[in-house]
C-alpha cells in the first residue's frame, strides 16, 4: 500500500517556513497573484460559524490558553485624552497583567507573564518607554496619520521616523484605503514599501482598516499587497472604524498569510484589533489561528491581539479557573 | 499536563460531553426496550439484540427483534388509528406536530448524546446539525399540517405508511419520514435501523408525552427481516425507504404490483466539481463538509472530487494540509471532527474498498489524526485516494466512509460528462466564482440536489432526493408532502376488465382505397418492423381495417436509441415546445373528420362519441402546450443568504404504454404532457387500435416536431413494455393496462430503478379532464432538482 503519511501535527506546506521572527523582506509586486485571488463570502462565514462548535478548550487547557492570550496582547490606549499618568498605569498593567496569587493557584506561580507590547500614540512614547524600562515588552506606536492615514506622505514618513527615534520598536501604520478601493495596487505597494523603509529596525504592522474595504476580496488583495511590500504583520483595524476585527476578516487574512508563506517561505504575523473584548472571543481567534496556520503562529512574534478591555475579562475567567468562583471586574487592578 | 506545559504545546485538551443523563435514561428502561405499538411502550419480547457504542464497543441497550406478529399488531394499530387521525382538523394535527418540535427542542441534549452514543457521530454534529434539523422538520411540517386543507385540496392521505430508515442519521431520518406522513393525515409504522434505534425509542416517549393518539405512530425495532415483514405487509399503502441501492431494488421488486406507493432514497457517488476559478480554501472546507461530515456515512456525500487539471496539484496540497488538522476520536469530545463508524461491519467494508482501490493503482493519503484512546472503537482516518481513474471501482461504488477519490478534467463539458458518468444521481456540488459557469453546469448535472459553492446543505423546506439508481421521490417541502398524498381522482378509479380483443373474421373494411402501410415512427423516420411481420387492426366486428407493424425487442431498442439522441427537444425553450404543440393541435384539428372516423371504425363508437374523443384530443394538446411554459419550480425559504430553487427537469427518455381504449385520446393524454416537459418518448400505442396513433405520424411530420422526440412502435403491449422496463437507458415508464402487466413493469423497472407510473388495471376516463389531464401528469413527467446557491460578496 502506497501511503504518504506525514508526522503528526506537521503541515506539509507550512512546515518549510523557517525563521518566523525574521523580518519579511517583501517581494516585487506580483499583480497576477493579486488578480487571481478569490474569496467566497458564504463559505468563509460557514467556516467561522462552525468553528466554535468544532473546537473547545476546557479546564486547565482553557486557563493555559487564556494565559497565552495575555502574552499575545498589545495593551493599547489610543484616546484623545491620554496622559502620561494613564500610560504609566497601562505599562504597569502590561508588566503584571495577572495577579500573582491567581497564577500560583493555577500552578504557574513562577511564570514571567507580561503582555507582548504596549501600543500608544507617538506623544506618549517617552512616558511609556520610561515605564517599561527593563521589561521584555515591545513598545508600539500607531503612526502615519492614524487612524485615517490621509496626511501628506512626507508627514506620515516623518512621523514613522520620529516614533522610531523616540524608542518605538514596532510601528503600526495605516494604509490608504483609497488605493485598495480603486484597485490601485501599485500605489498601495509603493506606499507601504516606502513606509517599511522608514521603519528601519522597527517591525511594521500594516493596518488594512478592513471595515472600510468593502469586500473580503479587497481584504485578501490588500493583505497580499502589504505582505509583498514587506509588512512584518498585517493588522485588521485601527479600532476606530465602524466594524473592526471580525472572524471572517481574520480567516481571509490568515489564509493570505498562508498563501504568502507558501510562495515565499516567509512567516508574516497577524494582529486583529478592535472589538475583541471577551475571553471567549480570544479563544476563538487562537483556535482559528491554530487551525489555519498551525501552533507555530501562537507566539508574540507572529500574533497579537490589539485590545484594551480584553485583559479584564481574561483576568475574571482566570480567577474563576483558579478558585471555582465567578469573579468581578473590580477585583482586578485596572489598566 | 500542567498549565505551563500546555502553554508551550498549545494542544487541545479533552473536552468531553457527559453521557450521564443518557445512561440514566437508558437505565430507566432497564436498558431493554420493546416495541412502541398503539401508544404503548411494550415490554422487551422475543429475541433481543444489542445496540453498541461504536466508539468503544460497549453495550448500550438491548432491543427486541420484531417478528411478523409485532408488525401485524403495529399495522393494525396504525390502520385503526388512521380514520380518527384524518378526521381531526388540520389545525389539530398541526398542534401535535408542533408539540413534537417543541419536545425535541426541550430534550435536545439528551437526544444529541443518545445519538452520538448509538451512532458514533461527533457530538458537535448531533448537537449542532442533526437535532436542530429534526426540530426544524417538525416545525415546518406542523405548518403543512395546518395548511393541508387549503394547499392540497385535491389530494387525500394514503392511509398507513411503512417506513424503514438507515443508521447514518437515525433521528433525522425518522423526522423526515414521520413528519410529512402525519402532516398529510396518514399513520405510520416505522422501523429504525438495528444499529441505531435508541433515539427512536426516545421519540416514542415523546409521542406519549404529547398525548399523541395511540396508533398514529408505531415503532417496531429489528433487523432487515423486520423491515422485510413491514414493507411486504398487505396492510400498508406506501413504503418509504432510505438506505442502500441494493435493498431499495429488492423493495421495488417486493412491492411490485401491490399498488403501494413507493419512495426510495438510496445511495450515491456524488460528484464535487471544482473549476479553476473557485476559492480553493473554500473548496477545501466544502470537502470537509462533503466527505468528512458524519464519517462520510452520508448518502449524498461528495465522494468523487473532479478538479480542473491545472489546479489539481495545488488543491490536493491544500487538502492534505487540512486533513492533517482533522481530529478523529471519541465522538463525545467537543473538539472532534470525525467520530466512529457505525459498526465493525461497516468499518471492515470501508477498509476493504480502500485496499481494493490501492490495489487498482490509487495512491492513498491518510494523515495520522487519531486523538486519545481509540483502540476499542470503529475509527477510520480521513482518506484521499489520488491517481484514480474513472474505471476504478472506488470511483464508481459507494464507499460510505470518510474516503474521497480525486480525478481531473480539462473543460466544463468534460466535467459534466465525468460527473454524470455514474449509475447514481443523488447530489452534486459545483465550485466556481463565475456565476455564468456555475449556473450553466448546475442544470447539466444528473442529480436531485445541486449545491453551488457549498455542500451537504439541508432544510425542511427544500426537496431532497435522487434520480437514476439513487431512487425516486422527494423529501421535504411542498413536493415532499405530495409523496404522502394521492390525487382524489386517482384514488377513485376502479379496476375494470380490459375489453375483449376482437377476433378477425377475415372480412376487409378497406373499401377499395389504396393500400396504406403505416410503419413505425423512429427518430423522425418511418421505419419498417424488424420482424417483417404485421398485425391486423380490426373493427369491433372483426373486419380488418388495416395493418401495422409487429414490433419486437430490436424495434424498441432502435426507438430508445433515437429518443436518447434527440436531446435537442429537451434543450429547446419551453416557448418553442409550446409552439410545436399548438401546431400539432392545429394540424390535427384540420383533419378532425378523418380522425373521428378512424376512431369510430376502430372502437365502434358512434359519430358523436368519436368526435368527442377527437375534440378532446385537440383540447388536450392545447392544455399541454399551455403548460409547457407554466409548470414553474419554486424558490424555497431556507435559512441561508442565497437562493434555493427547485426546478422541474424532464426525466429524459420516457416509455409509454397506452391503454387499449381511447385510441387517440389515451395516446394524447400520455404523450402530450411527457413531451411538453421536454421528455423524448417511446410509445406503444393501443395494441388493438393502433391506427389513430399511426395517423398522428403525419401530423407530427407536418408540425415541426423534431425527429426522435416521439417514437412509436406498435405491437403486443405487455411484451414490448417489458423491453422498455428492462432497458437501462429508459428513465421513466408509464403503463396503462392490466394489473399483472403493472406488476411486471414495476418488477422489471427495479433493474435501474426507473420511476414508474402504472395503473394496476384501474381504468381512467380520459374524456374527463379531472382524470385525463393536469398537474399530476406533469409531476410524473418531470424530476425535481433542488439547487442551492448561496451568494454574497
Amino acid at each position: 500500500m502506497s501511503t504518504e503519511s506525514p508526522p503528526k501535527g506537521q503541515v506539509p506546506a507550512l512546515h518549510a517556513v523557517e525563521g518566523g521572527a525574521g523580518r519579511n523582506p517583501g517581494t516585487p509586486l506580483n499583480l497576477d497573484v493579486i488578480e487571481a485571488l478569490r474569496v467566497n463570502l458564504s463559505a468563509v462565514e460557514r467556516r467561522v460559524g462552525a468553528l466554535g462548535g468544532r473546537r473547545s478548550v476546557k479546564k486547565d487547557w482553557q486557563a493555559a490558553w487564556l494565559l497565552k492570550a495575555v502574552s499575545l496582547i498589545d495593551l493599547t490606549t489610543l484616546s484623545g485624552d491620554d496622559t502620561d499618568g494613564k500610560v504609566r498605569r497601562l505599562c504597569a498593567k502590561a508588566r503584571s497583567p495577572v495577579q500573582r496569587d491567581i497564577l500560583k493557584a493555577l500552578g504557574a506561580g513562577d511564570l514571567e507573564l507580561t503582555t507582548a507590547a504596549v501600543c500608544v500614540y507617538h506623544d506618549m512614547l517617552p512616558a511609556a518607554r520610561e515605564a517599561l524600562e527593563g521589561a521584555h515588552i515591545e513598545l508600539a506606536a500607531v503612526s502615519t496619520g492614524f487612524p485615517a492615514g490621509l496626511s501628506p506622505l512626507e508627514t506620515r514618513l516623518a512621523e514613522i521616523r520620529a516614533s522610531v527615534a523616540a524608542g518605538a520598536s514596532e510601528i503600526d501604520i495605516v494604509i490608504s484605503r483609497r488605493h485598495a478601493l480603486t484597485g490601485n495596487w501599485q500605489a498601495l505597494y509603493d506606499e507601504v514599501k516606502t513606509m517599511r523603509e522608514a521603519c528601519g529596525p522597527a517591525h511594521m504592522k500594516s493596518i488594512l482598516a478592513t471595515g472600510e474595504l468593502g469586500t473580503l476580496r479587497n481584504v485578501a488583495k490588500a493583505s497580499m499587497v502589504c505582505m509583498m511590500a514587506g509588512s512584518d504583520f498585517i493588522k485588521t483595524s485601527t479600532g476606530k472604524e465602524p466594524v473592526n476585527a471580525t472572524l471572517p476578516v481574520t480567516l481571509v487574512m490568515l489564509r493570505m498569510i498562508r498563501e504568502y508563506a507558501e510562495m515565499t517561505g516567509q512567516a508574516v504575523g497577524f494582529k486583529p484589533a478592535g472589538g475583541i473584548s471577551t475571553a471567549k472571543d480570544a479563544l476563538l481567534y487562537l483556535v482559528l489561528l491554530k487551525e489555519e496556520l498551525g501552533t507555530r503562529w501562537l507566539q508574540p512574534e507572529l500574533f497579537r491581539f490589539g485590545a484594551s478591555s480584553l485583559l479584564g475579562d481574561i483576568e475574571r475567567q482566570l480567577e474563576h479557573a483558579a478558585t471555582g468562583r465567578y469573579s468581578a471586574g473590580f477585583r482586578h487592578p485596572m489598566a | 499536563m500542567g498549565v505551563k506545559e500546555i502553554m508551550d504545546s498549545m494542544e487541545y485538551g479533552p473536552a468531553p460531553e457527559s453521557d450521564a443523563e443518557a445512561r440514566d435514561w437508558l437505565s430507566s428502561f432497564g436498558n431493554e426496550f420493546g416495541h412502541f405499538i398503539n401508544g404503548e411502550m411494550r415490554p422487551p419480547s422475543g429475541e433481543l439484540f444489542q445496540s453498541r457504542n461504536p466508539a468503544n464497543g460497549q453495550v448500550l441497550a438491548a432491543l427486541s427483534q420484531g417478528e411478523a406478529e409485532q408488525v401485524d399488531a403495529a399495522v393494525a394499530a396504525a390502520r385503526a388509528a388512521q380514520p380518527e387521525w384524518v378526521a381531526l382538523t388540520p389545525h389539530q394535527r398541526a398542534r401535535y406536530l408542533y408539540a413534537m418540535a417543541r419536545q425535541v427542542q426541550k430534550h435536545s441534549r439528551l437526544l444529541a448524546v443518545l445519538e452520538t452514543l448509538d451512532n458514533g457521530k461527533p457530538i458537535r454534529e448531533s448537537r449542532d446539525i442533526d437535532i436542530p434539523l429534526v426540530a426544524r422538520h417538525f416545525y415546518h411540517h406542523a405548518g403543512w399540517a395546518q395548511l393541508l386543507g387549503s394547499e392540497y385540496r385535491d389530494y387525500q392521505p394514503l392511509g398507513v405508511i411503512g417506513q424503514v430508515i438507515p443508521w447514518n442519521f437515525p433521528l433525522l431520518m425518522l423526522a423526515w419520514k414521520v413528519a410529512p406522513a402525519l402532516a398529510a393525515g396518514n399513520t405510520v409504522v416505522l422501523k429504525p435501523a438495528e444499529y441505531t434505534s435508541l433515539t427512536a425509542m426516545k421519540f416514542a416517549e415523546i409521542c406519549r408525552e404529547i398525548d399523541l393518539p395511540p396508533g398514529v405512530v408505531n415503532i417496531v425495532t429489528g433487523d432487515g427481516r423486520t423491515g422485510g415483514a413491514l414493507i411486504s405487509h398487505a396492510g400498508i399503502d406506501k413504503v418509504a425507504f432510505t438506505g442502500s441501492t441494493d435493498v431499495g431494488r429488492r423493495i421495488r421488486e417486493a412491492t411490485a404490483g401491490s399498488g403501494k406507493k413507493l419512495t426510495l432514497e438510496l445511495g450515491g457517488k456524488s460528484p464535487f466539481v471544482v473549476f479553476e476559478d473557485a476559492d480553493l480554501d473554500a473548496v477545501v472546507e466544502g470537502l470537509v463538509d462533503a466527505i468528512w461530515f458524519n464519517q462520510g456515512e452520508v448518502c449524498c456525500a461528495g465522494s468523487r472530487l473532479l478538479v480542473q487539471e491545472g489546479i489539481a496539484e495545488r488543491l490536493h496540497g491544500k487538502l492534505k494540509r487540512r486533513m492533517d488538522s482533522l481530529r478523529v476520536g471519541n465522538p463525545l469530545d467537543k473538539a472532534i471532527d470525525i467520530g466512529a463508524v457505525a459498526d465493525p461491519v461497516q468499518l471492515q467494508q470501508i477498509r476493504e474498498r480502500v485496499e481494493a482501490g490501492v490495489a487498482e493503482g490509487a495512491t492513498l493519503y491518510q494523515p495520522d489524526c487519531l486523538v486519545g484512546d481509540t483502540a476499542e472503537g470503529c475509527f477510520y482516518p480521513p482518506s484521499l485516494l489520488l491517481d484514480v481513474e474513472s474505471s476504478f471501482k472506488v470511483a464508481q461504488e459507494e464507499i460510505f466512509g470518510p474516503v474521497l477519490v480525486s480525478m481531473s478534467f480539462r473543460t466544463p463539458a468534460e466535467a459534466v460528462a465525468l460527473a454524470n458518468n455514474t449509475r447514481y444521481g443523488l447530489a452534486a456540488s459545483v465550485w466556481s466564482e463565475n456565476i455564468n459557469l456555475a449556473l450553466d453546469i448546475a442544470p447539466k448535472l444528473k442529480a436531485g440536489v445541486v449545491w453551488v459553492n457549498c455542500s451537504n446543505q439541508f432544510d425542511a423546506a427544500a426537496a431532497f432526493g435522487g434520480v437514476r439508481e439513487s431512487g425516486f421521490g422527494r423529501e421535504g417541502g411542498a413536493d415532499g408532502m405530495l409523496e404522502y398524498l394521492q390525487p382524489r381522482w386517482e384514488a377513485g378509479l376502479e379496476v375494470l376488465e380490459e375489453p375483449e380483443l376482437p377476433r378477425a373474421t377475415g372480412e376487409s373494411a378497406r373499401g377499395g382505397a389504396v393500400d396504406r402501410t403505416p410503419k413505425f415512427y423512429i427518430g423522425g423516420k418511418q421505419a419498417r418492423p424488424d420482424s417483417g411481420y404485421s398485425r391486423p387492426v380490426l373493427s369491433p366486428s372483426g373486419a380488418q381495417l388495416g395493418e401495422v407493424g409487429e414490433g419486437n425487442r430490436k424495434d424498441i431498442r432502435n426507438a430508445v436509441e433515437a429518443a436518447a439522441k434527440a436531446e435537442t427537444w429537451s434543450k429547446t425553450s419551453s416557448h418553442n415546445r409550446a409552439q410545436v404543440m399548438y401546431y400539432i393541435a392545429e394540424n390535427l384539428d384540420a383533419r378532425a373528420a378523418e380522425f373521428a372516423e378512424r376512431i369510430a371504425a376502430q372502437t365502434g363508437a358512434n359519430k358523436r362519441a368519436a368526435r368527442r374523443e377527437m375534440d378532446a384530443a385537440v383540447s388536450r394538446w392545447f392544455s399541454y402546450a399551455a403548460w409547457a411554459d407554466k409548470f414553474d419550480g419554486r424558490t424555497h425559504a431556507t435559512p441561508m443568504r442565497g437562493i434555493t430553487l427547485s426546478v422541474h427537469e424532464p426525466r429524459g427518455v420516457v416509455g409509454i404504454a397506452c391503454p387499449r381504449e381511447f385510441p387517440l385520446l389515451g395516446f394524447t393524454s400520455l404523450v402530450a404532457p411527457a413531451i411538453a416537459m421536454g421528455n423524448r418518448v417511446v410509445v406503444i400505442p393501443s395494441e388493438v387500435h393502433a391506427l389513430s396513433a399511426m395517423d398522428m405520424v403525419q401530423v407530427f411530420e407536418t408540425s415541426d416536431l423534431p425527429g426522435g422526440a416521439v417514437n412509436i412502435v406498435c405491437g403486443e403491449r405487455d411484451a414490448l413494455v417489458q423491453v422498455l422496463a428492462e432497458h437501462y437507458n429508459v428513465d421513466a415508464l408509464w403503463y396503462r393496462g392490466s394489473q399483472p402487466g403493472s406488476q411486471a413493469v414495476e418488477q422489471a423497472a427495479a433493474g435501474n430503478l426507473k420511476a414508474t407510473w402504472v395503473n394496476y388495471g384501474k381504468r381512467c376516463d380520459y374524456l374527463d379532464p379531472a382524470q385525463g389531464e393536469g398537474k399530476d401528469y406533469l409531476y410524473a413527467a418531470t424530476e425535481l432538482k433542488t439547487i442551492w446557491a448561496p451568494y454574497g460578496e
